[in-house]
Formats: structure tokens, C-alpha cells, sequence
């Protein structure tokens, strides 16, 4: 097993208009209440307790930012503060990452 | 009362969620983290 | 004005097997998972040592182990049903010629690994292996910081074998291997000296329940820790235990204030099971024995049918009402305790832990005096004693009395507990009843 790194997430707020990614490590699986996670380097577990944010975090990969992920699954304005928080915990412990191409 | 604390670990909480252990810093609504290690019933 | 709650779109009644999307997630487990989330495999009942609180009751072989190519069989379903990790233990693992060929297994089959070990295979070549894959975690087993503690507990030269394994790991680069200490009445003041052998190897501390179970029922009365070292051992884990794990193994401890990390909940049959070497499916691994037998992996439809189909797995999956402890104030923080625990000490599963940190476990204890607790299904154990200078080739010595740990171990001899006079047929389940939550 590799030495855990500290996780540096974004403490500032997290940045919706940036694109996001799962990390490579993580296993995603469906759950009739979201999902869980589990990243095989951390070895966290992550519960995903709506099956929108589900929607959200696999569709981060393909779209050009975060927010554009939030819109695709349905969310509407108000609704999009509680899931950047929901965002910047899972960035926080490495669920998901910046990308890097866009 | 410590005793209802307890069950605020994994009860929804208030979206004014205050720092608190590593283990409840993402204790809001949406997302919820252990370890691994955290589920009772195995070695 | 106040953010409104998560919208959730309407939802339309489920079906009752179904909770709603919006229960706290504590609930939302206990109602059971398509998959566990990781599971405990007892990969054989062989076993070098003789720890006398051994769960498993381990020591000799079972001539109908599972083959390694029904293990890999296993495997193949944890891997379809995305099981994220296996705890591979035994008896001690690595005494099973295929061990290494199931890791590699496992791991290229996306399921991670970490096995429990006393120690005595890992070599300094095996710890480099080890050292060089990133899916297998190590875990050893350890029950005194000493060897005088130790080895009364998991006998003569364990210490030393396990502390040997441990340098071999941490000079081979592995970091954050597990040490696993089971707490007892006789470590409960070591746990700073734990922490130090930690420390001292890169490795991660791991403290877990004593319960009665398999071995540990005959030992139970002396070993397990006194209420006031329980607190002890709470106070600690709040003031000292950021970094180290407990398996969610104290749940039970919640009631005495802020609960500690983890689900806080019995996970047996839910979120977590129990396969033996035999291909036995149990709902944990303290709990071997009839009452909590869910299936075999050998059946028609494999571990996943078992896992989903199981009568016992569908009771225990039914919304538990709280029973005796519904009124307790404290049973939302520890939810009635270990399962296990209760009934290895004869206590019905609807009432107190026996460690109850309200004295209500005691109390049930005491007005129980005299009847008989379940003995565990199966006894793997060595017949004959390890320490024992009469070499094992002129015969063995007749079957050792149930639960008298071996000589040399320097324990009190434990209490004699005498058989039931009949199977006990008594349903674990007695005064469960499907209904609204507590």
C-alpha cells in the first residue's frame, strides 16, 4: 500500500466552473439511495445520499465544469450550493479531482 | 444532551454544518465518509 | 431564509422492504445492501497457534475447506457484485499452500485485500512483496505490548514472531500495515505501549471488542474488560484515537457520550457477512454458530443467493424495534450492542449488551445466573497441546476439556461451563418483530 497523502481540498469553497473528475482509484456502485464509493489508495468510503448527486459525480468527467454536471442532472440554482459543499467534501478526500485536459 | 450527539454522525444535519472530527467534516446532507475499517462485524 | 432541505422528487410508497431515499443513513443500512460492502473470509480453520479467545476456534484443519478453484469461484461473485475489499483471516491464512495465488487473484479481480496474520510466514522476501502491491493490506495480530502479556493470551513465542514480522514489513517500506490488539483485561493498560509499537513501525493501530465467541466464551468472564476499564478504554480512544481504528467494534460505548468513528451499528447480515472455510455463510464472523447460519457458497445460486435470499439475512434486515432497550435514553446512540455478545452470553438479543455502560447487561446477567449460554457450532481447536513436552507421534492426548487453554499460557483456569441439555432451538430472533422503527 502507498503512504496515504494529506488531502489538500479546496478549503476556500469549491470551484463549480472548473472541470472535475472521479479519480482513477475510486469504484464506484449504485445504491437504491445513491451510491457508495470506495478509493482503493485512501481507503475511504464515501456515501452518496442522493441518487442526483450520483448523476453528478459520473457525469463530472465528461462535462466542461462541475456546474455544467449539476445543470445536465437537473438541479436547479438553489439547489446547487448544497452539492458543491456535497463537491468539495468528495475533493477533499480524493473522490474526485481537477482534470487536467479540458 | 451528549447522548442525542451521538446520532448526529449519521442523521441529517443542518446545512450550517460547524467543523468539527475529520470523520464529521463532511457531515452535511449529501455525502457522508467512513473508513473502511468503520463497519463492525469483520476482522 | 433558511435553505430548504435536499429537494427529493416525490416519491411514491415503496414497497415495504423498501425504506424512503431520505432516512438517515444508519436506517437506510440496517434495511441490508444488493452486496455487503466488505466481508470477513476464514480462508481455513488451520492455525499454528492456539490464542486461547480465538473466535473462530481454530487450530485444525477442515477436511471440506473449499478448494481454490471454489475460492476462486468466490471471488469471481465478490467481484460481480463489487465487493470492495475481503478481510482474508482463519485461522492463520498463509498456512494454505494457495494463499498467494488467491491474493493475486482477488486483487486482479478488483477486490481488495487485507489479510490477518499472526505473523509466522511473513519473511523478509514476502514483506517485500507485500511492500510492492497496492491492493493487499497486512494486519497483525497482536494482544499484549508486551511478551508476558501476549503470549499468556496467544501462546509461547508469539510475541516474538509477530514483532519479527513487523520489522520485516516496516524494512521492506510497508507503511500503515495494521496492528490488531483485541483489548482485554489484561492489555487495557498497555494501549499508550500499543501505540508506541505502532509508531515504532509505520504501522496503524487497530483496537477491537473482546467478544464471547468461538474460544473466547470459556475466557470471556476473565478477559473481558471491567466497566470502569471500559470507560478507560472510551476515554482514550476519544483523547488518542484520531489514527486509530477500531472495526466500529465499540458502538456499544456511544451511550457514554460522543460517538466514535464509524457506523455505530451492527453491520452482520446488512453491510457485512461472514464466509468460513468451508463455504459456510454466518452473518459475522463472532457469531459461528447454527442460529446465525445464512447458507453455503456451494449451493445452487452461490454466495450472491445467500447473501440475497437468506431467510436469516431478510430478518435481519426487518427494522429492529429495540425491545427491552427501546425506552433507554441511550439506545439511539448504541443500539441495543453486539449481537454476538449477547447471545454467547445468554442474554436475549432484544435486551442489554452484557457490557452494557448502563449496568443494564449486568443486572440482565445476573438475574440469568445458572442457565446455560449457546456453545459455539463446531470446534476446530487442536486436540493436543502445543506446549505439551509429550511428542504428538506417541498419541494424542484424549480431547482437551472445551475451552481449558493450553498449558503454559498462565491464565486462571477458565470456569467450566456445562452443555446444554438440549440444542438450543430458541430462534435469535425471538421478539423481533417486523413494525415501525424505534
Amino acid at each position: 500500500m502507498s503512504t496515504e497523502t494529506q488531502a489538500r481540498g479546496a478549503r476556500a469553497g469549491f470551484d463549480l466552473d472548473r472541470p472535475w473528475q472521479l479519480h482513477p482509484q475510486v469504484s464506484v456502485r449504485p445504491e437504491r439511495f445513491g451510491a457508495l464509493l470506495y478509493h482503493f489508495g485512501t481507503r475511504r468510503l464515501s456515501f452518496l445520499k442522493s441518487p442526483a448527486l450520483l448523476t453528478v459525480v459520473s457525469s463530472l468527467g465528461d462535462a466542461p465544469s462541475a456546474r455544467d454536471a449539476c445543470r445536465l442532472a437537473g438541479l436547479t440554482e438553489a439547489e446547487l450550493p448544497a452539492y458543491a459543499a456535497a463537491l468539495e467534501t468528495l475533493a477533499s478526500s480524493q473522490m474526485i479531482c481537477a482534470r487536467v485536459s479540458s | 444532551m451528549s447522548e442525542r450527539t451521538a446520532t448526529a454522525d449519521i442523521t441529517e444535519v443542518t446545512a450550517q454544518a460547524e467543523p468539527q472530527a475529520p470523520e464529521l467534516a463532511g457531515a452535511d446532507l449529501l455525502v457522508e465518509e467512513v473508513s473502511i475499517d468503520g463497519m463492525c462485524g469483520v476482522y | 431564509m433558511t435553505q430548504p432541505l435536499v429537494t427529493q422528487p416525490p416519491v411514491t410508497q415503496p414497497p415495504v422492504t423498501q425504506p424512503p431515499v431520505t432516512l438517515p443513513l444508519v436506517e437506510q443500512f440496517q434495511y441490508g445492501l444488493d452486496a455487503p460492502i466488505c466481508l470477513t473470509w476464514e480462508l481455513t480453520y488451520a492455525c499454528n497457534l492456539s490464542c486461547v479467545h480465538c473466535l473462530s476456534s481454530s487450530g485444525r484443519r477442515d477436511p471440506r475447506e473449499l478448494t481454490t478453484a471454489e475460492c476462486r469461484a468466490v471471488i469471481d461473485e465478490l467481484e460481480r457484485m463489487q465487493v470492495f475489499y475481503v478481510n482474508i483471516g482463519g485461522g492463520e491464512p498463509t498456512v494454505r499452500s494457495d494463499f498467494w495465488d488467491l491474493v493475486d487473484y482477488a486483487t486482479a479481480h478488483h477486490v481488495g485485500v487485507k489479510f490477518s496474520t499472526n505473523g509466522v510466514k511473513i519473511d523478509p522476501a514476502v514483506a517485500r512483496r507485500l511492500a510492492a502491491s497496492d491492493y493487499v493490506d497486512v494486519q497483525i495480530s497482536l494482544d499484549g505490548a508486551t511478551a508476558e502479556v501476549n503470549d499468556a493470551v496467544r501462546g509461547p513465542g508469539s510475541y516474538a514472531t509477530a514483532l519479527r514480522a513487523m520489522r520485516h514489513l516496516a524494512e521492506a517500506g510497508f507503511r500503515g500495515f495494521k496492528i490488531s490488539v483485541v483489548v482485554t483485561r489484561q492489555n487495557v493498560s498497555q494501549l499508550d505501549d500499543f501505540q508506541a509499537i505502532a509508531n515504532r513501525f509505520g504501522a496503524q493501530l487497530r483496537l477491537t471488542r473482546l467478544r464471547p465467541s468461538g474460544r473466547g466464551a470459556d475466557v470471556w468472564d476473565e478477559l473481558h474488560p471491567t466497566a470502569g476499564q471500559q470507560r478507560e478504554l472510551y476515554d482514550w480512544l476519544v483523547a488518542h484515537g484520531e489514527q486509530v481504528l477500531t472495526g466500529d467494534s465499540f458502538f456499544h460505548l456511544a451511550a457514554y457520550g460522543e460517538a466514535l468513528p464509524g457506523l455505530n451499528l451492527c453491520g452482520a447480515g446488512r453491510v457485512v457477512c461472514l464466509i468460513d472455510p468451508i463455504g459456510d455463510v454466518y452473518a459475522c464472523p463472532f457469531a459461528i454458530h447454527d442460529s446465525f447460519l445464512a447458507g453455503n457458497v456451494r449451493g445452487p445460486g452461490g454466495f450472491a443467493a445467500v447473501w440475497r435470499e437468506s431467510e436469516l439475512f431478510a430478518d435481519l434486515r426487518r427494522p429492529q424495534t429495540g425491545g427491552a432497550c427501546h425506552s433507554c435514553s441511550a439506545y439511539d446512540s448504541c443500539r441495543g450492542g453486539c449481537m454476538a455478545a449477547k447471545f454467547f452470553t445468554g442474554l436475549p438479543l432484544d435486551g442489554p449488551d452484557p457490557e452494557c455502560v448502563k449496568g443494564h447487561g449486568e443486572r440482565a446477567l445476573s438475574a440469568a445466573a445458572g442457565a446455560s449460554p449457546p456453545r459455539p457450532s463446531g470446534d476446530h481447536s487442536h486436540r493436543t497441546r502445543p506446549a505439551d513436552p509429550v511428542p504428538v507421534s506417541i498419541g494424542a492426548r484424549p480431547p482437551a476439556s472445551r475451552g481449558l487453554p493450553p498449558a503454559g499460557h498462565g491464565l486462571p483456569s477458565a470456569s467450566q461451563r456445562l452443555p446444554p441439555d438440549r440444542a438450543c432451538d430458541e430462534s435469535p430472533l425471538a421478539g423481533f418483530s417486523p413494525g415501525p422503527g424505534g
